[in-house]
């Protein structure tokens, strides 16, 4: 049996960290930082480096004397996503390292982009510094603490609040599913009848003032099969059906139940299907579903 | 119908389901500076504005008119607002054509538009009031259970709807502004996809859409360029709870395009109308509106379609353009319609125009199939 390997931790840290000199460009570099402020520097071909060299590495010349402040925005040009951030990475939660090309530069600089999400990062997205206060500002690149996305959307909190009485007819029909029946009117002037029950007719515009009671059978005219859920239905499919109620003359929209989705037919036979008295309120909630009764279908 | 008027200017934003890079105010401005560049005007040759869209609930702005005078160049003009649920863009370019049929402004803009990604229609169209349990689910959940009645009445078989939902899209991807460009959409495509609201599939649903259109319209003694003459208006409406109410080919829309065809003198549509934009959001409402405008006999609307009639090189080309099915700003819809068929008569549909097209119909509905917007627009004088 192999012995374990022997093994020691062993730091290797200059203390206090190596002090190096800037030299006078990158030193410009770092002094505008710690003023919150970003510049490149102008190459003798006229190109903008960010952050700047002290030399061009295209052709080895000095650069221009020429300090250009770039950004504060750019545009991310790549970018790679850190899921799980070390020890030393500049964030503590997921984050991208991303080249951006600051405004105004001609070239990019490597820096972590702050996204809500690997989703949010795209090439061409626009991005602005978001610094360490001043205080903490010592004239580093972690001066600027990270890029954020710039703000495109914002969320609208809007709502309405009401308190709802039902009309009269609505009321009074209401009453009627509470104990049990349709209360439906008919218009006697176009002799048609209307459930639930209302007050005027939607045809003539005259007042209805015949209540009457129907069954609580009918006919189902047409449906969907609905696969999108609701909160309102048990299930998917679920089937929201027409259901012309015996002796109405327009079809309430209802809920199927106690027949599999695809089993419903136009024509089919339904009759409602109740909860228990003693958890009935003033509400259409009473009315579980219809189900299919067995009679034969009706010819349409 | 009073005075002349022709539309002499038209303006559209891509359709795409969001449109991240513009307010709802740059939206509407993209589409009316078009209208106003195709025209050769400013907002300054303006004399009214007309904007439509749909429920205020799907952007959660309420009276959204006000906050967009601004964007449209309408201080110290009149400014209204137009809403028809659905078939709205088609209300409003007649609301902005009756200003100047009735001699009251020269020169109206007239706007719609949607923004549908700043929330859910689905969710806006389906907010569960108390006490009442009509269980409907969004546009789909309230339209299936008519298309199946249609499919029984006519006995028209399945795959008409997919029909449909393949030569729309295929016109789309002649349409550049069109927000559905599915190369290669094909019958397998359209049946490979799941039933939403049976007997509604997925694909031959409208898409959800963020976008604007405009048109500028004109009084006879101000027309300029190319104009597409108004050769009639008409709306209709009729209550959805109304016994006895055909939610199949219901009534509104029958008088609605008799009162169209008798102000354009159109006794045969299939024949003297070159090119239609209808509203058809589900794929089986292009038979169910064939017969509805009289272009099919009852329950024969399905054969026009299956014959390829209503295709581009159909002989009555419907929604050369991609249609609802293509692109659905719903409050632009509509206005989509009525300024699609101006272009085809003004020519300028550029690759989905339809040849010689003189005369064309634009549709619009909305609600619960209870209101109805159309007209017919010509390249000659009426």
């Amino acid at each position: 049996m192999p012995s374990e390997p022997l093994v020691a931790q062993h730091v290797l840290e200059f203390p206090g960290g190596y002090t190096r000199t800037t030299g006078p460009v990158i030193g410009r570099f770092l002094t505008e930082l710690r003023d919150g402020r970003i510049v490149g520097v102008r190459t003798a071909d006229d190109r903008v480096l960010v952050p700047p060299l002290e030399y061009d590495p295209g052709t080895g010349e000095p650069v221009t004397d020429d300090y250009v402040e770039v950004g504060p925005a750019g545009t991310v040009q790549s970018w790679a996503w850190v899921e799980e951030p070390r020890k030393g990475h500049p964030l503590d939660r997921p984050f991208a390292w991303a080249l951006v090309k600051l405004d105004g530069a001609d070239t990019s600089l490597v820096h972590a982009v702050d996204a809500p999400g690997v989703k949010a990062m795209r090439p061409g997205l626009r991005v602005r510094p978001r610094w360490k206060p001043e205080s903490e500002r010592v004239g580093h690149i972690t001066d600027i603490a990270c890029f954020v996305p710039e703000v495109t959307t914002m969320v609208s909190v809007v709502r309405a609040e009401y308190s709802i009485q039902p009309g009269r007819s609505l009321a009074r029909f209401l009453e009627g599913v509470r104990d049990g029946i349709f209360i439906a009117g008919r218009c006697t002037r176009c002799d048609k009848v209307y459930v639930p029950f209302r007050t005027t007719c939607p045809q003539c515009g005259s007042v209805i003032g015949e209540e009457l009671e129907l069954p609580d059978t009918g006919t189902v005219t047409t449906f969907a099969i609905n696969n999108l859920p609701d909160p309102r239905a048990p299930e998917v499919p679920f089937v929201s059906a027409y259901i012309m109620i015996d002796g109405a003359d327009v079809p309430m929209i209802a809920l199927m139940g106690d027949v599999p989705a695809h089993e419903v037919r136009q024509g089919m036979r339904v009759k409602a299907v109740w909860v228990p008295p003693e958890e009935r309120t003033l509400s259409m909630t009473n009315i579980r579903w219809f189900a299919p009764t067995g009679e034969p279908d009706v010819e349409l | 119908m009073g005075n002349r008027c022709a539309v002499i200017g038209v303006g559209q934003t891509k359709y795409q389901t969001k449109r991240l890079d513009v307010s709802i105010a740059g939206l509407v401005r993209e589409a009316a500076l078009r209208a106003l560049e195709d025209a050769e005007l400013t907002f300054k040759d303006i004399d009214a504005v007309v904007i439509g869209k749909a429920p205020d609930l799907f952007e959660g702005v309420m009276m959204p008119e006000a906050y967009l005078a601004d964007a449209l160049g309408a201080a110290g003009k009149p400014m209204m607002r137009v809403h028809t649920a659905g078939s709205v863009g088609g209300s409003t370019g007649l609301v902005g054509a009756s200003l100047i049929q009735g001699g009251v402004h020269e020169r109206v803009l007239v706007v719609a538009f949607e923004k549908q990604s700043e929330s859910n229609a689905t969710w806006a169209l389906s907010t569960h009031l108390p006490f009442n349990a009509s269980l409907v689910v969004g546009a789909g959940g309230y339209f299936a259970p008519h298309i199946r009645e249609y499919m029984r009445r006519s006995g028209a078989p399945d795959h008409i709807g997919t029909l449909v939902a393949v030569k729309d899209r295929q016109n789309a991807l002649k349409n550049p502004y069109a927000h559905l460009r599915i190369p290669g959409i094909s019958r397998e495509m359209v049946e490979s996809t799941p039933m939403l609201w049976e007997p509604i599939r997925y694909l031959e649903t409208c898409p959800s859409s963020d976008g604007a259109c405009a048109m500028v319209l004109a009084a006879e003694h101000k027309v300029t360029g190319t104009p597409a003459w108004v050769h009639g208006t008409a709306m209709r409406s009729e209550p959805i709870f109304r016994a006895d109410r055909d939610t199949v080919s219901p009534q509104g829309g029958k008088d609605c395009v008799a009162d169209v065809y008798r102000q354009a003198g159109v006794s045969d549509p299939r024949r003297e109308i070159d090119v239609a934009e209808v509203y058809v959001p589900f794929s089986w409402y292009e038979p169910m509106w064939l017969e509805n405008l009289g272009f099919a006999g009852e329950g024969e609307g399905w054969k026009l379609t299956e014959s390829g009639a209503t295709a581009l090189t159909g002989d009555i080309p419907w929604n050369a353009s991609g249609g609802v099915l293509s692109a659905n700003p719903i409050g632009a819809s509509g206005l989509i319609r009525f300024a699609e068929a101006a272009l085809q008569v003004r020519g300028l549909a550029g690759e989905h125009q339809v040849d010689g097209a003189r005369r064309a119909l634009g549709h619009a509905y909305g609600g619960g199939a209870q209101f109805f917007a159309m007209w017919i627009v010509g390249s000659e004088k009426p």
